[in-house]
């Protein structure tokens, strides 16, 4: 019954994805809430005004970008999708935009917002919304908002008390995103003339000490995420917040707040300038209805939409009539942002401003966790700079490959052929051929489409380089450059070495902890005199019921400094809170605590499973003997745990050496990719920096080189382990 | 009882107590966030929470698109479907052919095998970019039967592995009394062999189920349209880059791992003697 229910069901789905034959246009977003309620509106208002259908998908933001570089190419993407302008040249470069010239009106928006669009002389997309910090201001502590930050430092120590959980400023201040304003507030420059990436200069120097003293002073809290800005804000213990317009719908109603342009430096007289970003509706270049896509993004950008996603999705529109709509122009909140807004810098949407995240980050962090110097960073973010920006290998050429491949295929089929022929025919010694063919065919079917020609496919990657959507042969050039630690020393945190240095440890400590936690809680539980065994036994299962990416975003909540309960509990003993991910030490054990919970019961259970398989008999014997219950212990117990714990323990080995989910869920890699393993390492060569999926493929063959060694290791181990036993 | 062995229960019950403390709090403290009113989350060791509300819950398990439609049920819906169907296809593929890897002669069986535990050893998230190519020319994106043969096989060699490690310890003096008794090879393997490998069965399921009901990876990229989102992407969505919604994560959570736990409670028993089988000669 069961089985046909669920049959019906996938028929169901099937057909529900074959049955998309009309032509609307497909629009994707990644809004939420308002703002996806709002764009609803507005799509229904164009079809009732032009008659065409459009169909709306949602997408979650973490997924979004990789799914239109993914979907589009394939010509499964939508025709019209609303991004953010930062990605600009990054689609552009793969051919993702269609041009919005000759469509789109320029007066229409704000200058900037357009400008942000713009490339090579041509508008891309239509600007419909700007995202840009600006200062929340809680009313009742704070009556007149700070213009200058000089009036802010005399304001913030009345306003703090870090004892009580009370602070003058709150913001994410390990985000790059939110330093931004300070750097170009005191005088920074993020790029040269050229275009090219600076980070030592005066003003990043500046900005990191003025942050950093504010986070000494204990004004600024220190490790703030987006929950506990919120959390402070509500509970009125954060006087002041930046953020940006997405954060109005988070403040509860009771609190009374205004919203304000970021303040003057008093020492440069320049603007805290945020980044601008701008909300645009692009055009797919693969959209087959060109024109009624474009009719479809400049409906979206202007008039009634603009009005529509003020009032519903509190977005800051792009397009100047809507602010002498009077529901727009009573908006305060509204108004606000766009006043804030004026002194901003539209986010570069180079490729080169991509490449600056991940070394403003370590250099953010290092300096509020206090292992850099503010006037160290710089340089410590250019150096993660240049290790990550890897100029292109020169291209090989496929020829001696194709040869080397052709040869091995000829060895191969001689060798086949040649073998002495046995004594016996084929069918004499594998009677049963035709019997195994058909039990499995099927697994083999399935496992050679979607899990063989992946892998190769993966293995044959790592000798191309990947550059914006373009493939080049490049041969053994990536596994030199991983190997010969290439752009940085061989006891930093990028270098390959470190790496599966910090791998083996990682691998090594979890296995020795869950056979040893796994093992001796078997042995407890094992006691026959022991009541409510089966109750310890549930309770002791349940992280292993847990999914484990749920698992390791608790543990990083756990681990939270401000309201983890691990600190919690050392405050609670009188100890001094920790700073769990800013130092490599702590960011390890962290993560090793979490992945011990998550794994012991594996080894508990399969350990209880192996000494039920012990005869009782042996152990009597050995008492009649005299044996005392250590030398039972070692002289019975291991011995025959042996054989069964060997595989269970090399599975878990394996496990762990690519777990994943917890160290990019946990420690994130922090501090500065300290605790990175290999596999997370190689997830970020291929998604996180740039999409060098050629030189992530070469590290994951690296992994696999290095647990097939482990594993031709102890097969061997195994057999001698099945030899001793007879 | 004497004196020494009851102070060595007490010290037993006490060493267990202590580490079911240890592997409860986390979980009591999910709950905890779950039921608090804010976010607000203050420094604090209890995992009782100050106060009680059921909103998050209300809001994760209640709440519909702007068109109206309950995602949640729709979400949960697709969720069973593709941890049903992989469970199925996943274990018919992998019990015929652990069969056929314990019972029968042929050539590239050892070979076999290790490619098989070769497999588990190629990190999942570097296949994702040539898996999504593949299901593109078939024609299988965003579809839950595209899904569910990815996770069927990516979860395949593992049970094949167990499965027949099983297998091997089974008796063949069974299977050949009932050759004796004139079965023919496919009644001995349904009617001998698969009643007695019910064990084994039921942790493979379990295991399958579980991989299909608890990533999040794959259905992020193959997936596209929220009401086929499988109940870990919709979770996702609640840990966002610039809004963390704690409180209703946790709600999610809970009642995202709830069926896996309680399945998993429903056939612990099994595990020890499933998974050892296996294991000893696997």
């Amino acid at each position: 019954m069961t089985r046909l229910l669920a049959l019906a069901l996938l028929a169901t789905a099937w057909t529900a994805h074959a049955a998309d034959e009309a032509e609307p246009l497909k629009l994707w977003h990644a809004y939420r809430g308002g703002e996806e309620a709002a764009l609803i509106q507005v799509a229904e208002r164009f079809t009732a005004k032009t008659g065409v259908k459009v169909d709306l998908l949602a997408v979650p933001y973490d997924a979004y970008g990789a799914k239109l570089t993914n979907a589009i190419p394939h010509g499964a993407g939508p025709d019209v999708f609303i991004f953010n302008h930062e990605r600009l040249h990054n689609f552009h470069s793969q051919h993702l935009l269609a041009p919005a010239t000759g469509v789109i009106v320029r007066s229409d928006y704000f200058p900037n917002t357009v400008q942000a669009l713009e490339l090579d002389g041509q508008v891309y997309g239509y600007p419909m919304a700007q995202k840009s910090l600006a200062l929340y201001v809680n009313k009742k502590l704070v009556p007149t908002p700070p213009r200058t930050t000089e009036e802010l430092l005399r304001m913030l120590p009345a306003l703090s008390k870090a004892d009580e959980g009370r602070f003058g400023l709150v913001y994410e201040s390990g985000d790059f995103y939110f330093h931004a304003p300070f750097l170009f507030g005191f005088g920074g420059e993020l790029f040269d003339a050229s275009g090219r990436a600076l980070f030592d200069t005066p003003g990043m120097t500046k900005s990191l000490a003025f942050v950093k003293k504010l986070q000494d002073d204990r004004y600024l809290p220190q490790e703030v995420s987006g929950a506990l800005v919120k959390s402070l804000f509500n509970d009125g213990r954060a006087a002041m917040v930046i953020s940006g317009p997405w954060f109005a719908g988070e403040v509860s109603p009771a609190v009374d707040y205004r919203v304000v342009a970021l303040p003057v430096v008093s020492e440069t007289g320049i603007p805290l300038k945020p980044f601008l970003g701008v909300e645009a509706a692009f055009v797919s270049a693969q959209s087959k209805q060109g024109e009624k896509a474009q009719q479809l993004a400049r409906f979206l950008s202007t008039g009634e939409s603009s009005r529509i996603r003020v009032t519903v999705g509190r977005q800051i529109p792009a397009e100047v009539a809507a602010y002498q709509l009077p529901e727009v122009k009573d908006d305060v909140l509204i108004s606000s942002f766009r006043e804030a807004a004026r002194d901003a810098t539209p986010m570069p949407s180079s490729l080169e401003m991509l490449r600056v995240w991940e070394p403003m980050k370590l250099a953010l962090r290092g300096v509020l966790q206090g292992g850099t110097a503010p006037q160290d960073a710089g340089a410590l973010a250019d150096r993660r700079y240049r290790a990550l920006y890897r100029e292109r290998p020169p291209d090989a050429s496929p020829l001696p490959w194709l040869g080397l491949l052709g040869a091995m295929a000829l060895g191969g089929s001689v060798w086949v052929l040649r073998r002495p022929a046995s004594a016996l025919t084929f069918q004499q010694r594998y009677p049963d051929v035709k019997l195994a063919v058909t039990y499995l065919a099927p697994a083999m079917a399935g496992l050679l489409v979607l899990v063989f020609i992946p892998f190769g496919v993966g293995l044959s990657l790592s000798l191309f380089h990947h550059e914006s959507g373009e493939y080049s042969f490049v041969g053994l050039a990536n596994f030199v450059d991983i190997l010969a630690s290439r752009g940085y020393s061989i006891t930093e945190p990028l270098s390959f070495y470190f790496t599966l240095a910090v791998t083996l440890l990682w691998t090594l400590v979890n296995v020795v902890l869950h056979v040893g936690i796994g093992l001796f809680l078997a042995l407890l539980l094992k006691d026959p005199l022991l009541k409510l065994k089966g109750v310890y036994r549930v309770l002791l299962i349940i992280p292993w019921a847990v999914p484990n990416y749920i698992t390791a975003l608790m543990w990083k909540g756990l681990f939270h400094r401000q309201f983890g309960a691990i600190n919690g509990l050392l405050v609670a003993l009188g100890l001094e809170p920790v700073s769990w991910f800013a130092q490599f030490s702590t960011a390890f054990a962290a993560n090793v605590a979490t992945n011990t919970w998550l794994g012991f019961p594996f080894m508990m259970v399969v350990a209880l499973g192996a000494l039920q398989s012990i005869p009782q008999e042996l152990y009597e014997a050995a008492e009649v003997d005299g044996a005392s219950k250590w030398t039972q212990f070692r002289r019975i117990t291991l011995p025959l745990l042996r054989p069964a714990m060997l595989p269970a323990v090399i599975l878990g080995s394996v496990w762990t050496f690519n777990m994943f989910n917890i160290i990019y869920l946990v420690s994130g890699g922090e501090p500065g990719g300290g605790t990175d393993i290999l596999v997370s390492e190689a997830f970020r060569w291929a998604f996180q920096r740039n999409q060098q999926y050629g030189f992530a493929a070469a590290y994951s063959v690296l992994i696999f080189v290095v647990l097939l060694a482990w594993s031709s290791f102890t097969k061997r181990l195994t057999r001698s382990s099945s030899e001793m036993l007879g | 009882m004497n004196r020494s062995s009851r102070l060595k229960l007490a010290a037993i019950h006490a060493g267990l107590m202590l580490m079911c403390m240890v592997t409860l709090y986390p979980v009591l403290w999910v709950v905890k966030m779950a039921l608090s009113p804010t976010d607000g989350l203050s420094l604090s060791v209890s995992p009782i929470p100050d106060a009680v509300t059921f909103d998050h819950f209300r809001e994760v398990l209640l709440s519909t698109d702007a068109a109206g439609r309950w995602v949640f049920g729709r979400q949960l819906l697709s969720s069973i479907v593709v941890s049903g169907a992989t469970t199925l296809v996943g274990l018919t593929l992998a019990v015929s052919a652990a069969y056929a890897l314990s019972r029968f002669r042929f050539p590239g069986k050892e070979g076999g095998m290790q490619a098989l535990l070769i497999t588990q050893m190629f990190p999942a998230t570097l296949m994702l970019v040539p898996i999504y190519s593949i299901l593109q020319k078939l024609h299988l994106l965003d579809s839950l039967t595209g899904l569910v043969l990815v996770y069927a096989t990516t979860a395949m060699p593992f049970c094949i592995w167990m499965l027949k490690g099983y297998f091997d310890t089974l008796p063949r003096e069974l299977e050949e009394a009932a050759v004796m008794d004139g079965a023919s090879p496919a009644q001995v393997f349904l009617r001998v062999v698969l009643p007695l490998a019910r064990p084994a069965l039921a942790v493979t399921a379990l295991f399958s189920f579980m991989t299909a009901w608890n990533e999040f990876i794959l259905a992020a990229t193959l997936l596209n349209d929220p009401t086929r989102f499988t109940l870990p992407v919709a979770l996702q969505r609640y840990v966002g880059e610039h809004k963390v919604e704690w409180g209703k994560f946790a709600a999610c959570a809970l009642v995202v791992s709830a069926p896996v736990m309680a399945l998993f409670f429903a056939l612990q028993k099994h595990l020890v003697g499933g998974l050892t089988a296996g294991g000893v000669k696997g």
